[in-house]
C-alpha cells in the first residue's frame, strides 16, 4: 500500500530534516509509528497523504506516485484514498456532528454527497456511539466523542488508507482503548490499511508492527 | 455552491452578533440614499402638486416662503397678518375669487384654517362624516386629524392657548365636530377647519359673554351710563357656542380689520392673473402676491443643491463602509487561519475558501438587501406621512 524510497523532506527556514531510506506498509496491515517528539512522525503522515511534498525520493501510495502529482491531483488522490484522523481532530465549531463528518463532500468536488452517503454517516456514527448526538454542535460533545467524530470523518468515503496521528493522544486511558477499538473494526470492516502514530506504548502489542522513527536519520539538513 | 452556501449559513448563524453587524452596516449605507430620494421625491411631489393648484397667495410683504408655508401647508411660522380689506380689495377686483385664511392657532397640535366654504370647494375637499360648517363654533377635520385624535362627528375640540403662560390670554374655544373630510393625501387631513369667523373667536376677537344689562351677580358691574356698561374680569366669558348663547356673540371693531394670514386668489383666466400680479407689483399696496409654484420650485432648486452634497457625502461614508467592510472581512480569514487549514486538510482548495467567503458575502448582501427591500417599501409607504412631519411640518 505505501512505497517509500530514499526520501528527504525539509521545512523552510528551518534545521529539521527527514531522511526515510525505505519505508513499506502492505495491504491491510495495522501499522503502528513510534518515536520521540519532533522525529518527523506527522512529516510522515502528511509526506504519504500528498499533504507535503518531499524534496527527494519518492512517496508511492495505492500503486499512485503521490510525489510526482500536481496540486489538484495530490489533492484529489488524498480524498479518494486516505482517511486522515488529526490529532487535534480538526472539526469546526459552527457545524453539527453529523455536517462535521459531511464536511468533506460540501468542499471537495471529488466526493459527491448522496442520500445514501448521508445513510452511511448516520449509519457509522451510530457504530460509533454518537449517533444520538448528530444534531449537536461539536462544541458540546467530550474529547472522545469529537475524535470518534473525526474518525466518522476519515473513513465516510471509504478509504483504503487511514492515517491516524496520535487519534488516542488526547483521550483518558478508557476511551483510549475504546477508540483504538473502533478504528480497528472500522479498517477491518473497509478492508483498509492502518498508519498511526502514536506515543502510547500500552497499545502497541494490538498494531501488526511497529516502525520506530529512532530507526531513521532525522536532524540537520 | 449550494454546499458552500450551506456551510456559509451555518457559519453565519453560529456568529450571530458579528453577522448582524455586518448586515446591519450594509444596509444602512444602501437605504440611507436610497430613503433620502425616495423622500425627497415625495416631498418635490407633495409641495409642487400642492403649489401648482394654488394660483396665486395674497399676504403680508416679507418672506414669500413663510407665506407659502403657512397658506399652501399650514407651517407653524406664521407670517406678518394682514386684515379682511385684502379680500375685499380682491372681491372689489372682480378679477378672482378670494378665499380668506387665518392659520395662526391650534387645537391639540393640530393647526386650526380659519376659512370660509369657498375653501373646500377649491380643494375639492368632500365630507366623509357628517356635515359641513354651518355655525359659529363648529369644525370639520381633516381624515388623519380624526384617526390620530381618536375623535368624530359629535365629539369636541379644544382650541391651545398660544402660551401656557399667558394667564391673561383669552380661554381656549370648545369646538363642535360636525363633519370629518374624505382623506386627501394632502397637508388638509392635518388640519381644523373652522369658518373665519371661529378663528377669531378663538383668538378673543369675536367673544360672547352674559348680557351685562341683566349680570347674575350685580357686583360684576364696574361702571354703568346711558351709552356704555363697563363690567369686571368676573364677568362669565362663554367658552363653548350654543345654540343659547350665540346671539351674545359679536365683534369689536370694523370686521374689515380683522386679521387674516393670506388670502388664496383664484383669478377667472390668466389673463386677469396676469392684471391682479401687475396690480401687487407695487410694493406700496401694502401686499405681495406670489405664484406659490414659483416659490416651492426656488424651495426645491436649494433642497436639491443640498441633496447633491448630501449625496456626495454619502458616497464618502458608503466608500469608507464599503472599505471597513473589507477590513473585516480580511482580518477574519487572519482569524479564520486554523478553520482555512482545518479545509486545506481535508480537502478543500483555495477555491474552497474563496467561494465560502463568496457565500458567506452573498448571504450578508441578501440579507441587507432584503431588509433594505422592506425598509424602502415602508418609507414608500408612509412616505406622504413622513414628508408632512419631516420636511413640511
Amino acid at each position: 500500500m505505501i512505497e517509500i524510497d530514499s526520501l528527504g523532506f525539509a521545512y523552510p527556514e528551518a534545521e529539521f530534516f527527514l531522511r526515510i531510506p525505505e519505508f513499506t506498509v502492505a495491504s491491510r496491515e495495522k501499522v503502528a509509528v513510534i518515536g520521540p517528539s519532533g522525529s518527523g512522525k506527522t512529516t510522515l503522515l502528511n509526506l504519504v497523504a500528498g499533504i507535503l511534498v518531499p524534496r527527494q525520493g519518492r512517496v508511492h501510495c495505492a500503486g499512485t506516485e503521490v510525489s510526482a502529482l500536481g496540486d489538484a491531483a495530490r489533492r484529489d488522490f488524498r480524498i479518494s484514498t486516505i482517511g486522515f484522523v488529526f490529532q487535534d481532530f480538526e472539526l469546526l465549531d459552527y457545524l453539527s456532528v453529523l455536517d462535521n463528518i459531511l464536511h468533506p463532500y460540501r468542499i471537495t468536488g471529488a466526493l459527491r454527497l448522496t442520500a445514501a452517503v448521508r445513510e452511511r454517516a448516520v449509519s457509522l456514527a451510530g457504530q460509533m456511539d454518537i449517533g444520538d448526538k448528530l444534531t449537536r454542535g461539536v462544541g458540546h460533545l467530550s474529547q472522545g466523542e469529537k475524535q470518534r467524530v473525526a474518525i466518522c470523518r476519515a473513513l465516510l468515503p471509504g478509504p483504503k488508507l487511514i492515517l491516524a496521528d496520535e487519534a488516542t493522544g488526547n483521550l483518558d486511558p478508557r476511551n483510549k482503548g475504546h477508540i483504538l477499538e473502533l478504528l480497528f473494526e472500522s479498517v477491518a470492516a473497509h478492508d483498509a490499511t492502518l498508519l498511526a502514530v502514536t506515543h502510547d506504548h500500552e497499545l502497541l502489542p494490538q498494531f501488526d508492527r511497529v516502525v520506530d522513527f529512532n530507526d531513521f536519520r532525522t536532524g540537520a539538513a | 455552491m449550494i454546499d458552500s452556501l450551506y456551510i456559509a449559513w451555518k457559519y453565519l448563524s453560529f456568529n450571530r452578533a458579528r453577522t448582524a453587524t455586518l448586515v446591519a452596516c450594509v444596509t444602512l449605507i444602501a437605504i440611507l440614499p436610497l430613503a433620502l430620494q425616495l423622500l425627497l421625491a415625495e416631498s418635490e411631489r407633495q409641495l409642487l402638486s400642492r403649489a401648482e393648484s394654488t394660483p396665486l397667495l395674497l399676504g403680508a410683504p416679507g418672506s414669500a416662503l413663510d407665506l407659502v408655508m403657512n397658506g399652501l401647508y399650514f407651517d407653524d411660522e406664521v407670517p406678518q397678518l394682514i386684515s379682511m380689506m385684502a379680500v375685499e380689495s380682491l372681491e372689489a377686483s372682480g378679477l378672482a375669487m378670494p378665499i380668506p385664511l387665518y392659520v395662526r392657532f391650534k387645537a391639540r397640535r393640530f393647526p386650526i384654517v380659519g376659512t370660509t366654504l369657498d375653501y373646500f370647494d377649491f380643494r375639492a375637499l368632500t365630507i366623509a362624516e357628517g356635515r359641513q360648517l354651518a355655525q359659529l363654533g363648529e369644525c370639520v377635520i381633516g381624515a388623519e386629524v380624526a384617526a390620530r385624535l381618536g375623535i368624530t362627528v359629535g365629539d369636541s375640540l379644544l382650541s391651545s392657548p398660544e402660551t401656557v403662560f399667558d394667564l391673561a390670554g383669552v380661554y381656549p374655544l370648545k369646538m363642535q365636530v360636525a363633519g370629518v373630510l374624505q382623506r386627501s393625501h394632502t397637508p388638509d387631513d392635518l388640519a381644523v377647519f373652522v369658518d373665519i369667523k371661529t378663528a377669531w373667536v378663538v383668538q378673543g376677537l369675536v367673544h360672547g359673554h352674559e348680557d351685562v344689562t341683566r349680570p347674575q351677580d350685580a357686583s360684576v358691574i364696574i361702571e354703568r351710563t346711558d351709552a356704555n356698561v363697563v363690567a369686571n374680569a368676573r364677568l362669565v366669558e362663554y367658552t363653548e357656542i350654543t345654540t343659547e348663547n350665540i346671539d351674545s356673540f359679536h365683534f369689536h371693531g370694523a370686521p374689515g380689520d380683522y386679521p387674516l394670514s393670506a388670502v388664496i386668489a383664484v383669478p377667472d383666466d390668466a389673463k386677469a392673473g396676469t392684471i391682479l400680479r401687475g396690480r401687487y407689483l407695487d410694493g406700496d399696496a401694502g401686499y405681495q402676491l406670489v405664484v406659490p409654484e414659483t416659490v416651492i420650485d426656488g424651495l426645491l432648486a436649494n433642497i436639491f443643491r443640498i441633496k447633491h452634497m448630501l449625496d456626495a457625502v454619502i458616497l464618502v461614508v458608503g466608500v469608507a463602509t464599503v472599505l471597513a467592510l473589507i477590513l473585516v472581512f480580511a482580518l477574519s480569514i487572519r482569524l479564520r487561519q486554523r478553520e482555512i487549514h482545518t479545509v486545506f486538510r481535508i480537502g478543500g482548495s483555495r477555491l474552497t475558501i474563496v467561494r465560502l467567503l463568496a457565500a458567506e458575502i452573498a448571504i450578508i448582501v441578501l440579507f441587507s438587501g432584503l431588509l433594505c427591500m422592506a425598509a424602502i417599501v415602508l418609507v414608500h409607504q408612509y412616505s406622504n406621512e413622513l414628508v408632512r412631519t419631516l420636511f413640511i411640518g
